[in-house]
């Protein structure tokens, strides 16, 4: 492998890291906080990309696209928790998930009757449609720069927020125990409505994000939920730290490993990866609670 | 007395015109849900358009299609086939997509006495030694349209193909059809995750082989990532892609838009053929439904007509099992590609052309004809099929 090449393959790991990480984020957060498995955290990635590409083909502007993506789903996201989704906290995980798949259902019915069955058109705003030369023999797709940047920037941003404010704190207090937290006087029901707004933001943004290089397509959120799911195991659940490691992780042995093994191999790869870590540190590489 | 005879032969007579009023029962067992769930709607609108071109009727008779949506799952498409033919009475199965699914239910309803007529999934399984007197293919066997490309694209002159499809086993026939076909160097052959959503290390790759050109099977929502992170990465400019029909049709191109243009295609039909069978459709197509067929939907009308067309000269009488073979082995009826006629496999022997992926005038994305590629093209399993005859 020739040096343009590696640099090219390991910008093409960060680039997926960062966007695993973006849906990581809430659906930790929610896991750690709230004790809520939810599997319809793909559905607010997928109403993201739909939003946005709706409101991009309709005004011709891919920013205002993306701006109501991020409104809508994180509104979507506020009226989850309040009308179905804090019912199910203090239920068990089987609850859950049954509730969870069954809102995916609803999204994926619900966004083919609205959106239609065809996959739907998504382009790239002009300017950011090519690639940007880089270096001798490596070009880079604009628009994967511009992931990339943004990826890094709401994760250092969000990082800031949870590390380093008295809200992040109040969160932080909330995943590491959420009856003490109360018990100091912590309003927990808001940091609830807030933090899954903001996971589901988040979602969004990844989701209208992916929209221009992906398919957007009724359905398109459960396969992202899958490679979600590995990344908040590995980093510990309730941990943002651990999920941001852990994403660039993923990102990085899926991309060598889809090159470099066989095809059988190369997909089992961040599976065998998960298997590994878990074998080694059972509740993640950063876990939260004690 | 002469009372009794009368209500006899009214009695008989009410038989009699009830078994010829008995409608034909179709059996649509297609994907309808999932990630092919575009799919199943496309064949099924096609076929709903071809039955009423034929005034809702098989040869005089009435029809009854009872849908049923196999989600993609072998298990479940089989469950259906079951339920169909045996409590629904279905005398035909038809709409499959998935070869696959294909493959799991074809077995079962054709011992329980139905007719399996595929209007999309080209099993090789049947197109050689497993060929059957009652199944029949309309659409294609999987390995054609490849072959047909290797094939076109060798006689051009190039000399390097890089190839990629799913790690699954259309997949793979597709890309062994590819290099039967075509003769030069195969510099890269890439089998991906089925469903992958990224393939930006691929694509590195790609670029760092320096092919003369790019053959790519990717169904669905596969192929329109692929090719719209293929032109995002800048190597449409330098590296042509080409793909069969289904990778670069209408099920996909609204989604794709302007990354899809200059993308060759090989086609058995597609949307940009003049003869009147084909205008028509179009227009009614786009009448009813509000957007562009695909070869999908092309399929699933002839496959309509194809059955009208048989049933009508046998008088309708689908239960003589015999002569509905021999009425489907001889039929002629007016296709949307021009010239049909069926192979000693039951498989179609037809003509292969080359599109381009342009712009129309309206602005819509369209694949243009370029020019033929092959004269009735056999698929090559059809030598190791012993077909019993229908006498």
């Amino acid at each position: 492998m020739t040096l343009p090449l590696l640099i090219e393959q390991t910008l093409n790991g960060i680039q997926l890291g960062v966007m695993l990480f973006l849906m990581s984020a809430g659906l930790t957060l929610v896991f750690g906080i709230m004790n809520l498995i939810n599997l319809a955290h793909g559905s607010l990635y997928m109403l993201g990309a739909f939003v946005a590409a709706s409101v991009a083909s309709l005004t011709g502007y891919f920013v205002v696209g993306a701006i109501v993506a991020v409104i809508v789903t994180a509104a979507a996201g506020a009226l989850l928790e309040v009308a179905l989704l804090r019912r199910f906290y203090r239920r068990t995980h089987l609850d859950q998930v049954l509730v969870t798949f069954g809102l995916i259902l609803v999204f994926n019915e619900g966004a083919r009757q609205i959106w239609g069955g065809v996959p739907l058109r998504f382009s790239l705003p002009a300017g950011l449609d090519g690639s940007v030369h880089l270096w001798s023999g490596l070009d880079y797709p604009a628009f994967r720069l511009v992931i990339l940047g943004v990826g890094l920037v709401v994760g250092l941003l969000l990082y800031a927020v949870i590390m380093r404010t008295r809200i992040g704190m109040w969160v932080r207090a909330g995943a590491s125990n959420r009856t003490m937290a109360a018990a100091m006087g912590v309003n927990v029901e808001m940091i609830f409505i807030g933090v899954f707004a903001a996971g589901a933001a988040l979602a969004g943004l990844a989701g209208l994000m992916a929209g221009p290089i992906l398919a957007v397509q009724v359905g398109m959120g459960e396969p992202v939920l899958i490679l979600c799911l590995v990344v908040t195991v590995i980093g510990g659940i309730g941990s943002i730290n651990g999920a941001l490691v852990a994403a660039l992780a993923i990102g990085l042995i899926d991309t060598f490993g889809r090159v470099l093994l066989s095809p059988a191999l190369g997909s089992m790869a961040i599976f065998v990866a998960m298997a590994a870590i878990l074998a080694w540190r059972p509740k993640g590489l950063f876990p939260v609670h004690g | 007395m002469r009372h009794l005879l009368l209500a006899t032969v009214f009695a008989l007579s009410s038989i009699v015109s009830a078994q010829a009023a008995d409608p034909i029962k179709v059996g649509f067992i297609s994907t309808f849900s999932g990630l092919g769930g575009s799919l199943g709607q496309e064949l099924l609108d096609g076929f709903n358009l071809g039955l009423e071109s034929t005034g809702g009727q098989f040869g005089g008779r009435k029809v009854e299609v009872v849908q049923g949506d196999d989600q993609a799952k072998p298990d479940v498409g089989r469950q259906l086939a079951d339920k169909m033919v045996e409590s629904d009475h279905a005398q035909i199965i038809t709409g499959v997509v998935f070869s696959n699914v294909m493959l799991a239910l074809a077995k079962p309803s054709l011992d329980a006495g139905a007719f399996v007529i595929s209007a999309n999934a080209g099993l090789s399984q049947y197109a050689g030694k497993q060929c059957n007197p009652h199944y029949f293919t309309v659409s294609f066997q999987n390995d054609t349209p490849a072959e047909v490309m290797g094939a076109y694209l060798a006689s051009k002159g190039v000399k390097k193909m890089y190839i990629v499809a799913p790690n699954y086993p259309a997949g793979k026939d597709s890309l062994a059809g590819f290099k039967r076909g075509f003769k030069g160097e195969i510099v890269g052959e890439v089998y991906t995750t089925f469903g992958q959503l990224d393939y930006a290390a691929e694509l590195a790759q790609i670029r760092a082989a320096k092919p003369d050109g790019l053959y790519f099977f990717l169904p669905g929502g596969m192929g329109i990532n692929f090719v719209k992170q293929y032109a995002q990465a800048g190597l449409k400019a330098d590296i042509p892609l080409y793909g069969p029909s289904f990778s670069l049709d209408q099920t996909v191109l609204p989604a794709m838009g302007d990354a899809a243009l200059g993308a060759f295609a090989s086609n058995f039909w597609s949307e940009s053929f003049q003869n009147p069978t084909s205008v028509k459709f179009v227009m009614d197509f786009e009448a009813k439904y509000h957007r562009i067929p695909s070869p999908y939907a092309a399929q699933s009308y002839d496959t309509a007509r194809l059955l009208d067309a048989a049933l009508k000269t046998i008088g309708g009488k689908i239960e003589d099992k015999k002569a509905f073979q021999k009425a489907l082995e001889t039929v002629k009826f007016d296709t949307v590609r021009g010239k049909f006629r069926f192979n000693t496999n039951h498989y179609p022997i037809q003509d292969y052309y080359l599109t381009e992926i342009t712009k129309n005038d309206k602005g819509q994305i369209v694949m243009a004809l370029r020019g033929q590629m092959a004269t009735n093209s056999v698929d090559t399993f059809a030598e190791q099929c012993q077909m019993p005859s229908a006498e």
